[in-house]
């Protein structure tokens, strides 16, 4: 069940042509995995070392080191408070308690009906708009704690299904490469010659 | 709902020039239409008209400055690359995650296409045959952008095969990142990009530009960087350095952020414009909230030692900024008035040093967490006076010859060499430090009423030595 589906693993596919050693795909397909699922599970990493060509303790290995893929279920929203330096100036600690308050989780915790992980969040890159939180990685910026009340209750009553997909949808757009207009990737061993439009000079 | 999303540049538009931010004022700016509406793609049409050497000539007299936090330039960069060894690859590093640092998430959801045609220019300078989009995974908005335009201008013919009818051909492949600070390093960005755990690797053996992306010749710009292209190719090489200095030509985006009336992020002139102009100017900040008195403020991203008052008359200009004590990085201002607790402030960044840690060096892992764990005690009240020694030493282990080792109070405080030297591969050590050092060396009293007079026993006393 979790591996990719026959729609994925043809996507999957597409993805793997595009880098010139199919391992580089491993982050976008680790992606597409917890877009299906939800999460990244065991048998989800066997089917992604067998696509990309490397043991499941590999992908497991590289899926590990990032905070974004999670190998537990989380709630449907995963909402990110900062609390890196310019949203702690601006009163992020209080939003977080406020939040724990309202959502009676503490933080890195999932309320019981499992629509919510609270968790805590390094700088989102939006300082200016302070404080900031994520909801599934997009922006509520500026966030006050009656703010964050009406985005809980909204949430929970689904008026907010178009802007926050569930967890795991990162982009909803996806980049498509139409076959008669792409390079195509080869392995680097496979390319001995300067680009064509160099002719033949060197390119520096 | 929180405000309206509402971004500078432009609180006061007034006549200051706008390279990168010219069509943010549109609300279809990231549109293939708008683009081409406002000279979209002609700059790579320049490009395509001339050999592909002097493209890269122009971006050298140019002095286009790296905008990701060395400020190296690019054109050097890019030289830096073996001659006729194929393929070589263009790694574009979108992993903004800096604290205080935004503008490549900006540029990347405001104007995509600028980008691309940055991209392309680049390519077809350095005779790259493929490139790679890195972009930050919790990015979602700058992801759907991008990848929108990207579709697009593939339709359209600017990019892939044949560009524009030309010999030249590329691929731009939008890639997603995950989650690790680290990865904006640009060996782990690399790494990242090989599907492997973000580390950074050595240098040498690994410079990017001779061994990089599968031990090919790889040129890793920033965004903004590369968004300063089209413009440079339509207006040339002289209107660009008209504008800023003759080091620090052209414009910069800087995020200006904490304690000011209108914080934002402003495209403002290289080289001239200064710190002050920034905070208390009627066209950027407009000065501090309340009205109340500036006590520090972090000139060029969390990893950047602090400045204060006295240093407001700096110049956004690395020649001044660098010897003063610190560095402009990623342009990125953090302004903190009277009323903020730096201990705290402090800990908020060397918390997030530590967390970002990847773990490869061990200065860095283990020095980070104790500097993090020593810290966290101070602010809570419980440490000791003692603990303000440990902190400076554990520093010491990271950073060695930021101050004389074992010393003590007076612990040559005031020198403060920078850059820091490094027992670690990369910057994220040092940036643990950094916030400690600063605020340790300027607010030194506020840490003092913090501690518990405690009584510490030598360590002679209880051992058989004694």
């Amino acid at each position: 069940m979790s591996r990719l589906n026959d729609t994925n693993v043809k996507l999957a596919r597409e993805i793997i042509a595009r880098y010139p050693r199919p391992k580089s795909a491993l982050i976008p397909l680790l992606h597409l995995s917890q877009e299906q699922n939800g999460y990244i599970t065991r048998e989800a990493m066997q089917h992604l070392g067998e696509l990309v060509g490397v043991t499941s303790a590999e992908v497991y290995g590289t899926a590990s080191f990032y905070e974004m893929f999670k190998f537990e279920p989380v709630g449907k929203y995963l909402i990110n408070i900062c609390g890196t330096m310019s949203c702690a100036l601006m009163g992020a600690e209080e939003l977080m308690h406020h939040a724990e308050k309202k959502l009676g989780v503490r933080a890195g915790g999932t309320t019981q009906d499992g629509m919510f992980t609270l968790a805590h969040a390094e700088c989102q890159a939006a300082c200016t708009e302070a404080p900031t939180l994520q909801v599934n990685y997009r922006y509520r910026l500026r966030v006050t704690p009656a703010d964050l009340d009406n985005l809980i209750d909204n949430l929970k009553a689904g008026k907010l299904n178009d802007e926050f997909p569930a967890h795991g949808v990162l982009a909803k757009v996806r980049q498509t490469i139409p076959a008669e207009r792409a390079v195509g990737a080869k392995a680097p061993e496979d390319v001995t010659e300067s680009p064509a439009w160099l002719d033949g000079k060197a390119a520096l | 709902m929180s405000k309206t999303y509402v971004h500078a540049p432009g609180f006061v538009a007034g006549d200051r020039p706008k390279i990168v931010t010219s069509r943010f004022e549109f609300a279809d700016s990231f549109t293939l239409e708008r683009y081409l509406a406002t000279d979209g793609y002609k700059g790579l049409r320049a490009a395509l008209a001339r050999p592909a050497n002097e493209i890269h000539e122009d971006v050298k007299s140019a002095t286009v400055l790296g905008r990701g936090g060395a400020g190296f330039p690019a054109g050097t960069k890019w030289g830096l690359t073996p001659q006729q060894v194929w393929p070589r690859y263009l790694v574009v590093n979108g992993d903004e995650s800096e604290p205080g640092t935004y503008k490549d998430r900006l540029l990347m959801e405001r104007d995509p296409h600028q980008l691309i045609e940055g991209c392309l220019i680049a390519c077809y300078a350095a005779g790259l045959s493929q490139c790679f989009l890195y972009i930050r995974g919790e990015m979602a908005l700058a992801q759907e952008r991008v990848a929108t335009a990207l579709n697009e201008a593939y339709a359209a013919g600017y990019v892939g095969k044949n560009i524009l009818g030309s010999k030249f051909s590329v691929d731009i492949i939008l890639h997603w990142g995950a989650g690790a600070y680290v990865v904006g390093e640009e060996t782990a960005l690399i790494e990242s990009l090989e599907g492997n755990r973000g580390m950074p690797r050595l240098k040498p053996p690994f410079f990017p530009a001779a061994n990089g992306l599968y031990g090919q010749p790889t040129i890793v710009n920033n965004v903004e960087t590369l968004a300063n292209l089209p413009w440079l190719l339509c207006n040339g090489v002289a209107a660009y350095t008209a504008i800023g200095t003759k080091t620090s030509p052209g414009t910069r985006m800087v995020a200006v952020s904490g304690h000011v009336k209108r914080p934002g992020v402003y495209e403002i002139i290289n080289g001239t414009t200064t710190f002050r102009d920034l905070i208390y100017g009627q066209e950027f900040c407009g000065g501090i909230r309340n009205d109340n008195a500036l006590k520090t403020f972090v000139p060029g991203g969390g990893s950047a030692p602090w400045f204060t008052p006295d240093q407001l008359d700096l110049p956004f200009e690395a020649s001044q900024v660098g010897p003063a004590g610190s560095m402009l990085g990623s342009g990125a201002v953090m302004v903190m008035d009277e009323t903020t607790d730096i201990p705290a402030a402090a800990l908020t960044l060397t918390h997030f040093y530590a967390h970002e840690s990847c773990g490869k060096c061990t200065p860095c892992r283990e020095g980070g967490t104790w500097l993090e764990r020593i810290l966290r005690r101070v602010v809570d009240g419980n440490g000791t006076d003692a603990d303000l020694q440990q902190l400076l030493e554990v520093g010491a282990m990271i950073c060695p010859g930021a101050f004389p080792h074992a010393a003590n109070e007076k612990l040559g405080l005031t020198a403060v060499p920078f850059p820091y030297k490094m027992t670690t591969i990369c910057f994220v050590g040092p940036s643990a430090f950094a916030p400690v050092h600063s605020a340790l060396t300027l607010f030194r009293s506020e840490f003092e009423a913090r501690v518990k007079k405690r009584v510490t026993i030598p360590v002679t006393a209880v051992g058989v030595s004694a």
